[in-house]
């Protein structure tokens, strides 16, 4: 009988969680799927996929979305790794740690706004160019300066997961493989590396799939010469209203975002891709 | 079976909860008062101590909700749910609303100053007879330059912009219609057009123009141009006017071989419930002193003769937001084009930022 009870108010407790899910996940992709069958004039079609697919405009874009999302997460792995490394040598981790999750707090307008300011022709970063003489740069406006932009933003989140699993490792792996024999990069690409690999994996998933649909930024820091699809989405819910189009872009991102999540969450580490 | 009951039970709470909500967000959006009247206009676009006065005369308190996109604001009264009496699109947009019967004929009996609008901003095909809108501001798509950069009155048109001294050193609205618009005007086109060879040939003209654009940016275009960022910015005269404001060494030029002439008029939506306000509220923005206060503060072009005539000497007789007759002649108004064709705008202009 206790039991009994004790199972309906567990399932009373997934009740909000359900809902949730359902409120605000499933039912918001359904409707972008419904959406991106229709054209503008409201007629059922697959048109959209079609036009997606024969345009040469789309398929660079998503071919750009990925790759700069690819060099966003590359950037932000080789700081975040030696970084969470590091981090768990230090007295005090917990501290540090708060100060690298700090700028989460912050509005991401805000910090790209500062960096307009930092970057800009008579910005802090040129000053410091031109009293070392290499004279004032063109920094704003570039593929630099978008990814290490993006790339800061993003640190935190691949900076936590891979900390976590770092603090995980067991010490004595470590002391058992420097028994054995092995160097000190034998024991980290053999024995450190893949057993934090699931940290790794989860901070690319936080890190590679937003970026994939980055938007704001492309336009304030990237001054549009960086175009993603999250620009053509942009576009075709605010100004050409074809809401049909820009739910099929959507789509496509969530497509690519679940093939990004089946790739990474894989039970078994599998080699090379990571890389 | 209980966990079932409960679930639907959940489930029903919810809907309810969501319902009232609902409910009194409808209500909110707008307050249905007596005493009232809702605006519902761009941002910053009013001069406040405006409002004050108007209460103070008439006794209705104005709520002034803002939007940032004239299709955001299409939508949102579409949508329904609102209780908006005054809204400010621009031209094409009330043709668009127009054409989706989405505006209230005004009343002319009702209306008095209509006579201190400058008679050219009157009686324009997107609202013949002015059935539906009171002009409130207007003004020009043009050309800021830098005099630091660039030498005074070498740029009078648009293919100056083409010449190669402004490589990486011109910035460009993020608009598709203005953009492919000054293409087009530099090419002595219609910037109405919807033939697709011409569209295709102002974005081949455009990926021309690509090695001198620095960056494609929306309203931080003003912060760089006050910080010296670029030499050259594509914007409009309203934000040009703030602009020049903050740096002396900016200039603004309308190219006379034609460009986007705008207008923000004020009009009634069906949404509408405040009438005795409505009128009120109209009737005091027609007055010139109230127009040319308001023009002070906003720094945009008054269509209100009476209005101008009032305000400083510098101000009126300045041809860069006042161009003379022969450039007013040559500027062009945009239609409402069909979804297809702005989409062809679009899908050109999506190019040619790929490309650049």
């Amino acid at each position: 009988m206790q039991q009994k009870q004790r199972l309906t108010r567990s399932t009373a407790y997934f009740i909000p969680y359900t809902l949730w899910i359902v409120l605000f996940v499933i039912a918001p992709v359904l409707l972008l799927i419904y959406q991106s069958f229709f054209n503008i004039d409201g007629q059922f079609t697959f048109a959209n996929y079609q036009t997606y697919f024969a345009s040469s405009t789309y398929l660079m874009m998503t071919v750009n979305s990925v790759w700069y999302a690819f060099l966003i997460t590359l950037a932000t792995l080789l700081i975040s790794y030696p970084t969470a490394y590091l981090l768990n040598e230090t007295k005090h981790p917990q501290l540090w740690l708060l100060l690298i999750i700090m700028p989460t707090w912050i509005n991401l307008l805000l910090k790209a706004y500062a960096f307009i300011g930092i970057f800009s022709q008579a910005g802090i970063a040129n000053q410091f160019l031109s009293f070392i003489g290499i004279g004032p740069k063109q920094l704003l406006f570039t593929n630099f300066s978008f990814i290490f932009v993006a790339a800061y933003i993003q640190i935190p989140f691949m900076v936590l997961p891979i900390y976590n699993s770092i603090s995980e490792l067991k010490p004595s792996y470590v002391n058992a493989s420097r028994d054995l024999g092995a160097t000190n990069w034998q024991t980290f690409s053999r024995v450190i590396f893949p057993l934090t690999l699931p940290g790794v994996k989860a901070g690319i998933q936080a890190v590679f799939i937003p970026s994939l649909s980055l938007f704001m930024l492309t336009r304030l820091i990237g001054g549009n010469k960086v175009i993603t699809l999250g620009t053509a989405i942009e576009e075709h819910f605010l100004t050409t209203m074809n809401w049909g189009m820009g739910s099929t872009i959507g789509v496509v991102l969530i497509i690519a975002m679940v093939i990004i999540m089946w790739l990474t969450s894989g039970r078994q580490p599998r080699k090379g891709l990571t890389k | 079976m209980k966990k079932l009951i409960s679930a639907i039970i959940g489930l029903l709470l919810v809907c309810g909860l969501l319902a009232l909500g609902a409910q009194h967000l409808q209500t909110s959006a707008g307050s249905t008062g007596k005493k009232v009247l809702n605006l519902y206009t761009w941002g910053d676009y009013i001069d406040p101590s405006l409002l004050t006065k108007f209460q103070k005369q008439t006794g209705y308190h104005v709520n002034v909700e803002t939007f940032d996109s004239n299709e955001a604001m299409f939508t949102k009264i579409k949508q329904g749910g609102t209780s908006y009496d005054l809204t400010v699109p621009s031209d094409y947009m009330i043709e668009k609303m127009k054409a989706a019967k989405l505006l209230l004929p005004l009343d002319k009996k009702r209306l008095t100053g209509m006579q201190n609008y400058d008679p050219r901003f009157m009686n324009l095909a997107f609202d013949k007879h002015n059935r539906y809108s009171v002009p409130y501001f207007w003004g020009t798509l043009g050309i800021v330059y830098n005099d630091k950069y660039v030498k005074p009155g070498s740029i009078k048109h648009w293919n100056d912009l083409w010449t190669k001294k402004y490589r990486n050193n011109i910035m460009l609205i993020d608009s598709a219609r203005d953009v492919m618009g000054m293409a087009l005007a530099s090419m002595n086109q219609s910037m109405n057009t919807t033939d697709p060879a011409t569209l295709l040939a102002a974005r081949n003209k455009l990926n021309r123009l690509a090695p001198n654009v620095k960056a494609v940016v929306a309203d931080e275009i003003k912060m760089y141009m006050i910080q010296n960022e670029a030499a050259v910015a594509v914007d409009w005269s309203g934000e040009a006017s703030e602009m020049l404001a903050g740096n002396s060494h900016l200039h603004y030029v309308v190219p006379s071989e034609g460009s986007n002439l705008w207008f923000d008029n004020l009009v009634i939506p069906k949404t509408a419930k405040h009438f005795k306000a409505i009128y009120a509220f109209l009737n005091f923005m027609s007055e010139p002193k109230n127009a040319a206060q308001n023009a002070e503060y906003i720094g945009y072009a008054t269509p209100n003769l009476k209005a101008k005539a009032l305000l400083p000497k510098a101000v009126r007789n300045d041809r860069q937001f006042y161009p003379d007759n022969n450039t007013i002649r040559h500027l062009q108004i945009y239609q409402d084009l069909s979804p297809a064709k702005v989409g062809l705008y679009n899908d050109r202009y999506l190019e040619f930022k790929m490309h650049h």
